[in-house]
C-alpha cells in the first residue's frame, strides 16, 4: 500500500514538474494600458493584450498574416466585392460558456459606431454601409447599417465600397465582439478582471496598474486544443533599460524594445536573442504648405532632396532602419512604391538648382526654417542632423525647438508650425492606411495640403478590385505626394526587441503580430 | 501646550487647502493640450461626446464648483487616462505601495543612520568617526538615480541575488528601499552624531559620568533621548519627502507607487488624477509635520507651545 502511495506521489510530482508552470510567458509590454475595451482603446500595448483576450470573425496566420477562420468558420464574398457573408462556428463561446452569435457582432459594431461610445477608431467601421453617417449623427436608425443576420450563425455585411483588405481589417481590435450583458451591467468597469467576459484564447485574471496584467488560458475557447500557454503576464515597463535588465535576469522572455544605446552591443551578441525586422511605419516631417516660404513646392522639394537618408539611419538613428524613398513603407499589403527620394546625397546638385529657381541661390535671403519636435533625445538628434544637412548642402538655416508631448500635439493640430516631426504606423496592412491620411480635410493631414487629383485617386483605389490596378493607382498617388511634398519621409521603422530562445511559434513579420494562441515555451 | 495649539494648526490648514485646490485646478486646465488630445485625430463630434462624458463641456467655473461638491463627498472623480478606474481607486491601489516603500526606506535610514552616527559620536575623531562620516557625505552627494542602478548592477545583474525590478515578492523590496533609504541614512547619521556630541557637554551627562557609568550606558540611557531630537524633527519631513519623492526610485525599479501616477498624470493632462494626488501629497506633508511637532513637545519638556 505504501509503495502505491509513493509511486502515485512521485508520478504526480514528476507530472507537475514536466507540465505545470512551464507554460508561462512573461512579456514587456511598454506603457500601462489605458483600458482593455476593444472599441475605445487606441494604443499598441492595449492591442497586444486585447488580440489574445478577444477574437474577431477572422484570425491571422502568424507566418503569412493571411486571414484564418476565427469566430467565422467560412465566408463568401459577392462578385462586386461589397457583400461578405460569414458563417459563424457553432462551438464558439464566450468565456462564461454562452454561445457567440451574429447578434453579438451586430451589437458590437453598432456600439463601435455609436457616437455615444466616442470611439477614436470608429472610422474602422466606416467601410460598413451607413457606418460613417451613423457615427456622425446623419443616420439615426442603427438598423439601417449594412449588418444583418439571417439566422444566429449567419452574418451578412454590406460595404460602402469593395474593400479588398476588409478581411485583414477584421483582425483589428475595433471590430472584435464584446459581451452585451457584461457591458450593459458594469458600464465603464466591465473591463475589470472581476467583470470581464471575453471570447479569445485567454481570459483576464489580474490587473495591477503600472505593474502587470495576467491572462490565463480560456477553457471555453473553441480552439483551446491549439493553445499551449497556460498563463501570460504582460508587464507594464516603461523604461527600456529596466526592461532589458528584466530580460537579462530572465524575468521577461520578450521585451517591447531595446534601449537605443544598447542596440549596437546587442548586434554583436551571437545568441540570436536580438530580433530586428522591418515594420509598417514611416518616420517623416510634416511641412506646413500654407506657411511661406514653404508654400513654394520648389523649396519643399529642395529640402527633401538635400537629405542623406542613409547617413541619417546609419549614424544617427542607428537601429538598422531603412532610408525612406517613398511615403508608404515597402511591403505594405504587398505594395512596393517606387523610389522617388534619394537614399544618399546624389541629388544635392538638383536640390541646389531648385532652390536657386525659387529665388534663393545658396539659401541666401531665405528665412530660417523652424523644426518642431516633441521633447525626446532621439528626435533631437535627428533634427540636428537634418539641420546640418540643410545647412551644408543647401546653405539653408534651420532652428530647432521642442515641446512637451501634449503641447506639441496642440501645435500640430492648430498648424502653428513650419516643419514638424511625425511618425505613422499602419492600422492595417494596406497602402490606404498611409495614403488616405493626406486627402483633403482628413483630420490627420497636418500639412494643410489639398490636391484634387490626389483625392480622386484615393477614392478610385477604394473602389478598385483588381489589386494590380489598385497598386498602380496608389503609385500615382505616391508620385503626386513626392512631387508636392507636404511630407518629407525620412526612414522606415524597424521593430527591435529581445526574444528568448525558449519562446517557440513566434514569427517575425512586418505587422509585428504574434497571436499567442500559437506560441509555446520550450 | 494644549488643545488650542492643535486647533490653531488645524485651522491654518483650511485656507491653505482651499488655495491648493483652486491653484492646481486652474493651473492644470490652463496648460496647453488636454486629456483627449491624441496623435490620431478625433472628429469634433467624438470629441464633443468625450467631453460631455467627463462634464468638460460645462463652463470652467461650474466644473470647479462640481469638483468641490464631489470632494466634499470624498469623490475624487474618474480618471481620464485609466478609463475603468476612479481616482479614489488609483490612490487605494498605489498609496499602500508608496507607504510600504517609504516606511521600509525610513527603517533602513534610521537603522543605518542612528547606528553610524552613534558609533561616530562614541569615539569622535577616530577612524570610527571618519569612516561612517565619509560614507554619509557620499550618501548625501549621490542621487538615487546613481545609487539605484549601481545596486541593480551589482546585486541584480552580477551577483543575481536580488530581482532588478518589480514589486511582487519580498526580495523585490530590498534594493528599492535601500536605494531610497541610503540618502536619508546619511543625513540621519550626521544629525545623530551632532546631537549626541552636543549632549555630551551637558551637566547631567557629567553627573552620570561622575556616578561611574560607562560611556555605553550613558549613551543609551541618557544621551539618546535628548541627542536624537534633531533626528526626530527631521523624520517628519523625511517621511513626507520619501513618500512624495520616491518617483525616481519607483521608475528605476518599476514600482507601481503613487509617485509615477503623480508625474504621468501631469504629462497626460489627467486632470482628476493630478488634483487627487496633489491634494493627497499636501495632506501627507501637512500631517507629517504636524505629528512631528507634537512628538517634539512630548520628548522635550523645554518645548512649550502657547
Amino acid at each position: 500500500m505504501k509503495t502505491v502511495f509513493l509511486t502515485v506521489y512521485f508520478l504526480t510530482l514528476f507530472q507537475s514538474f514536466l507540465f505545470a508552470s512551464t507554460q508561462i510567458l512573461n512579456l514587456g509590454n511598454g506603457t500601462e494600458p489605458r483600458d482593455l475595451d476593444p472599441h475605445t482603446v487606441t494604443g499598441i500595448p492595449e492591442f497586444q493584450i486585447i488580440q489574445n483576450l478577444f477574437e474577431g470573425l477572422v484570425g491571422k496566420d502568424p507566418k503569412t498574416l493571411e486571414p484564418t477562420p476565427g469566430v467565422a468558420e467560412s465566408w463568401k464574398i459577392s462578385k462586386d466585392g461589397k457583400i461578405y457573408t460569414f458563417k459563424l462556428r457553432k462551438n464558439a463561446k464566450w468565456s462564461n460558456g454562452e454561445p457567440i452569435t451574429a447578434s453579438d457582432f451586430i451589437y458590437s459594431w453598432k456600439r463601435l459606431l455609436d457616437p455615444l461610445t466616442a470611439s477614436e477608431y470608429a472610422y474602422q467601421g466606416y467601410y460598413i454601409k451607413g457606418g460613417k453617417d451613423f457615427n456622425q449623427g446623419k443616420l439615426k436608425d442603427p438598423n439601417q447599417l449594412g449588418i444583418k443576420s439571417a439566422d444566429p450563425y449567419t452574418l451578412a455585411v454590406t460595404l460602402e465600397n469593395p474593400t479588398p483588405y476588409f478581411l485583414s481589417l477584421l483582425y483589428h481590435h475595433s471590430l472584435y465582439p464584446v459581451h452585451r450583458a457584461t457591458v450593459e451591467k458594469h458600464g465603464m468597469r466591465w473591463t475589470r478582471p472581476e467583470n470581464m467576459v471575453s471570447n479569445g484564447p485567454f481570459s483576464l485574471k489580474k490587473w495591477q496598474m503600472n505593474q502587470l496584467i495576467s491572462v490565463e488560458k480560456n477553457p471555453n475557447y473553441w480552439d483551446a486544443g491549439t493553445v499551449k500557454l497556460e498563463k501570460v503576464n504582460f508587464y507594464a515597463v516603461e523604461k527600456a533599460e529596466t526592461e532589458e535588465k528584466m530580460f537579462l535576469t530572465k524575468k521577461l522572455q520578450v521585451t517591447s524594445t531595446v534601449p537605443t544605446e544598447k542596440i549596437s552591443p546587442w548586434t554583436k551578441d551571437t545568441s540570436g536573442v536580438l530580433k530586428r525586422h522591418p515594420y509598417l511605419g514611416t518616420y517623416y516631417y510634416w511641412i506646413n504648405v500654407n506657411r511661406p516660404p514653404l508654400n513654394n513646392p520648389l523649396i519643399r522639394k529642395a529640402l527633401a532632396l538635400a537629405i542623406d537618408r542613409e547617413k541619417l539611419v546609419k549614424y544617427v538613428v542607428k537601429g538598422g532602419q531603412a532610408p525612406a524613398e517613398g511615403f508608404t513603407p515597402p511591403g505594405t499589403g504587398g505594395f512596393k512604391p517606387e523610389s522617388r527620394l534619394p537614399k544618399d546625397s546624389s541629388r544635392v546638385p538638383e536640390a541646389k538648382k531648385l532652390l536657386a529657381q525659387a529665388g534663393f541661390p545658396e539659401g541666401k535671403g531665405l528665412q530660417p526654417i523652424e523644426i518642431l519636435y516633441n521633447t525626446s533625445e532621439s528626435h533631437k538628434k535627428i533634427a540636428e542632423a537634418i539641420q546640418q544637412m540643410w545647412s551644408e548642402n543647401l546653405g539653408v538655416q534651420a532652428t530647432l525647438y521642442n515641446q512637451e508631448w501634449k503641447v506639441f500635439l496642440d501645435t500640430q493640430h492648430s498648424k502653428n508650425y513650419m516643419v514638424s516631426r511625425a511618425g505613422w504606423i499602419a492600422d492595417y496592412n494596406d497602402p490606404n492606411t498611409f495614403l488616405d491620411m493626406l486627402t483633403t480635410g482628413n483630420g490627420n493631414n497636418h500639412a494643410g495640403w489639398s490636391n484634387k487629383m490626389y483625392d480622386s485617386l484615393i477614392e478610385k483605389a477604394a473602389k478598385e478590385l483588381n489589386s494590380k490596378k489598385r497598386y498602380e493607382i496608389f503609385q500615382k498617388a505616391e508620385d503626386i505626394l513626392l512631387e508636392e511634398l507636404p511630407v518629407i519621409p525620412l526612414y522606415v521603422y524597424t521593430r527591435i526587441y529581445l526574444l528568448s530562445p525558449d519562446v517557440q511559434g513566434w514569427f517575425e513579420n512586418v505587422e509585428d503580430i504574434h497571436p499567442l494562441k500559437y506560441v509555446w515555451m520550450k | 501646550m494644549g488643545s488650542t495649539y492643535v486647533l490653531k494648526r488645524l485651522a491654518i490648514m483650511v485656507p491653505i487647502f482651499f488655495l491648493v485646490v483652486t491653484l492646481v485646478f486652474f493651473m492644470i486646465r490652463f496648460a496647453p493640450g488636454g486629456p483627449f488630445s491624441s496623435e490620431k485625430s478625433v472628429s469634433p463630434a467624438i470629441l464633443k461626446n468625450l467631453e460631455a462624458k467627463y462634464h468638460m463641456d460645462e463652463p470652467l467655473l461650474s466644473q470647479y464648483v462640481r469638483y468641490w461638491k464631489d470632494l466634499f463627498r470624498g469623490d475624487l472623480g474618474p480618471s481620464f487616462k485609466h478609463a475603468n478606474r476612479s481616482v479614489n481607486e488609483i490612490i487605494e491601489e498605489a498609496l499602500p505601495i508608496s507607504l510600504e516603500l517609504g516606511l521600509l526606506s525610513l527603517t533602513w535610514a534610521v537603522l543605518i543612520g542612528v547606528s553610524a552616527g552613534g558609533l561616530a559620536a562614541l569615539k569622535p575623531n577616530t577612524v570610527y568617526d571618519y569612516v561612517p562620516m565619509a560614507f554619509s557625505i557620499l550618501g548625501i552627494c549621490l542621487p538615487t538615480f546613481v545609487v539605484g542602478p549601481v545596486l541593480v548592477l551589482v546585486f541584480g545583474l552580477w551577483l543575481q541575488w536580488l530581482p532588478v525590478a518589480g514589486w511582487e515578492t519580498w526580495q523585490d523590496r530590498v534594493l528599492p528601499s535601500l536605494t531610497l533609504g541610503f540618502a536619508y541614512a546619511a543625513y540621519i547619521s550626521r544629525l545623530t552624531r551632532g546631537g549626541l556630541i552636543e549632549i555630551r557637554g551637558q551637566e547631567f551627562i557629567r553627573t552620570a559620568r561622575a556616578k561611574g557609568l560607562t560611556e555605553k550606558e550613558i549613551l543609551i540611557k541618557h544621551s539618546l533621548r535628548g541627542g536624537l531630537l534633531p533626528v526626530v524633527s527631521y523624520l517628519g519631513p523625511a517621511l513626507a519627502g520619501i513618500i512624495t519623492g520616491a518617483l525616481v526610485t519607483e521608475t528605476i525599479f518599476n514600482i507601481p507607487g503613487l509617485g509615477r501616477f503623480f508625474i504621468e498624470s501631469a504629462v497626460n493632462r489627467d486632470y482628476t488624477v493630478v488634483m487627487g494626488t496633489s491634494l493627497l501629497y499636501f495632506t501627507l506633508i501637512f500631517v507629517c509635520n504636524f505629528l512631528v511637532d507634537i512628538v517634539y513637545a512630548v520628548l522635550d519638556p523645554r518645548v512649550k507651545y502657547v
